[in-house]
């Protein structure tokens, strides 16, 4: 109990994220509905017992796409911060660890990426490439390293030159042993806790694109998808839209949260 | 001032440059075919090869980012496919509705973040402190796109206060048109500058001055209003410069949602319709947009604390 009073927010977002791993896992084997299941006889019904969120356009039972909608973009959206995070992590240590010329050169780079907006960079990509899902992965990968090699190069910039590093350095650890071992494990905290924040802005970003037409295609069911079927029937079923939206939201606080907790905790004491 | 402002534009030259680079190769060296995806199942060989062509991506790609040069240095940013006009005509058309739209959003978030932060701050850790920031991280997860139809059932449709879309002709039916879009954006910015003006408050109401003036016998009022907030607003301008981009990206998404005639469909439909020379053309303007806003951000900073001009 006193360790929940000294971080509140990491409890709480662990025990949402468990909740919704159990949702997104329950949504893959079971729905209430075929999520695919056309019903013309159906269409539109506003939420009931039967259809607990309502149905759409085509008669789906919206609660079970919003249930198997889950996995699609929580799949999308780690994977969106995961390996631009590997990308960016490595970059940044080479950046800080080399310094120089090579430093300067990766650092003005991240100075012009940093220049266009996130989405503007990440729908020109996706619009030259084309939408769909592999094509989501490579945008994403090209414009979401920067944030993370800025913040480890930072951290690796001050660590280098600590004393610790300066005496495996004098016991004979080589170059990478000294950035694996002794550099990088104290340099990835602040990485990671920007992990957390990253991914809720990459799941608004994965559903905007989705929504705009630029990202997952139908009929997945994928929550900005079904955020955009709903957008043409918000006069007469405001369900369709408005349930999807608060899975987006419920993911995102969980992942806040997390991004809070794991601040408060694995900042260094004193 | 004047040495602080021209060292800001010699600044400016490379990242310009770099970006006109960036945008290129980004562009080009990708694995996408603009002649294929423009022509779609209607074009055959033949086709592509004119298109191509046309667009200049049969040349090397030196030469091809010569002529885009060439294109940025005359001032027409290329020739707009669908549009068949230059890109720059059309950018000029587009600009006024989204500058106004964030400059009516950043009012507003200004005007919301002021008072709630200065609310927040004096109540540290209590209730009310509290409920803001989880009001807040909600706000933060809210997709905008799913807020701003959110606010058109709730607002346009369940009470019919505003209209469901467009931009209106005069100041007052412009102000009523927009409110709801520049609504969405302001509160996702709200919800980014208000923690660091509670947190630039706190910092200023600790410093020793701050004792003095309470010592003297200045009342809440006062105190807040002309000792803390005037010196922790002055931190949060660079703030608030940081997320012009979040805010120019926003204006994307939202002005689709409401059918803005902005800068932000226009990029949106430039995807759509395949116009290759457009999306490059509006890329660039975004990236320019957000770089000379946080000139202006870091001039007005400059100008508000003389310590940065000297640094």
């Amino acid at each position: 109990m006193s360790r929940f009073r000294s971080n509140p927010s990491l409890f709480v977002g662990l025990a949402m994220l468990a909740l919704l791993a159990a949702f997104v896992a329950l949504g893959q084997v079971w729905t209430p509905h075929d999520p695919f299941e056309v019903d013309y006889g159906n269409t539109l019904q506003a939420p009931s017992l039967a259809n607990w969120f309502g149905t759409d356009d085509l008669g789906r039972d919206v609660a079970s796409r919003v249930l198997a909608g889950g996995y699609v973009d929580l799949k999308v959206a780690l994977i969106c911060v995961a390996a631009p995070a590997v990308l960016g992590v490595v970059i940044g240590a080479i950046s800080g660890f080399i310094g120089g010329r090579v430093d300067t050169f990766i650092m003005r780079v991240t100075d012009i990426f940093w220049a266009f907006p996130f989405y503007v960079l990440v729908i020109a990509i996706v619009g030259v490439l084309g939408p769909g899902e592999a094509n989501l992965y490579l945008a994403f990968l090209l414009v979401n390293w920067i944030s993370f090699a800025r913040i480890v190069r930072g951290e690796v910039l001050v660590l280098r030159n600590l004393e610790f590093v300066q005496a495996a350095r004098s016991l004979g650890c080589t170059t990478p042993r000294i950035v694996t071992a002794h550099i990088l494990p104290n340099a990835v905290n602040p990485a990671i806790v920007y992990a957390m924040a990253d991914v809720v802005l990459t799941i608004l970003a994965v559903t905007s694109l989705s929504f705009l037409g630029l990202g997952i295609q139908p009929p997945t069911p994928e929550w900005g998808l079904m955020i955009s079927d709903g957008r043409q029937f918000l006069f007469d079923a405001w369900w369709i839209a408005t349930f999807p939206g608060f899975a987006i939201i419920y993911t995102g606080v969980t992942f806040a949260l997390i991004g809070e907790g794991l601040d408060t905790a694995l900042r260094p004491k004193g | 001032m004047l040495i602080y402002i021209v060292k800001r534009l010699a600044q400016l030259v490379p990242v310009l440059f770099g970006i006109t680079l960036a945008c290129f190769l980004l562009l080009r060296a990708l694995p996408g075919d603009p002649a294929t995806l423009l022509l779609g199942a209607r074009g055959g060989p033949e086709e592509i090869a004119l298109m191509k062509q046309r667009l200049g991506l049969d040349l090397p790609l030196w030469r091809q980012y010569l002529l885009f040069l060439a294109d940025i240095g005359s001032g027409s940013l290329g020739r707009s496919v669908v549009h068949a006009r230059p890109v720059m005509q059309l950018v000029l058309e587009r600009l006024p509705a989204t500058l106004w739209l964030v400059a009516y959003s950043t009012v507003l978030a200004v005007a919301m973040t002021v008072p709630l932060a200065l609310w927040s701050a004096m109540r540290r850790g209590g209730p009310v402190d509290l409920a803001i920031k989880l009001a807040f991280t909600i706000v933060i997860a809210m997709p905008s796109f799913w807020l701003g139809l959110i606010f058109v059932i709730l607002f346009a449709i369940w009470l019919p206060l505003f209209p469901t879309s467009g931009y209106g002709d005069d100041l007052l039916s412009r102000l009523h048109h927009t409110t709801l879009p520049a609504l969405v954006i302001a509160l996702a910015t709200a919800s980014l500058t208000i923690r660091s003006l509670r947190s630039a408050i706190l910092a200023v109401l600790g410093s020793d001055y701050v004792t003095t003036a309470r010592a003297k016998g200045a009342g809440t009022g006062r105190l807040m209003g002309v000792h803390v907030l005037p010196n922790a607003l002055i931190s949060s301008i660079s703030v608030l410069g940081a997320h012009t981009s979040w805010v120019i990206g926003g204006t994307v998404v939202i002005e689709t949602v409401f059918a803005l005639p902005g800068l932000g469909s226009l990029f949106v439909e430039s995807i759509f319709s395949r116009d290759y020379p457009l999306i490059q053309g509006l890329t660039i303007v975004f990236a320019v947009l957000v770089v000379l806003i946080n000139l202006a951000t870091d001039l007005a900073y400059a100008l508000a604390d003389p310590r940065i001009r000297l640094e």
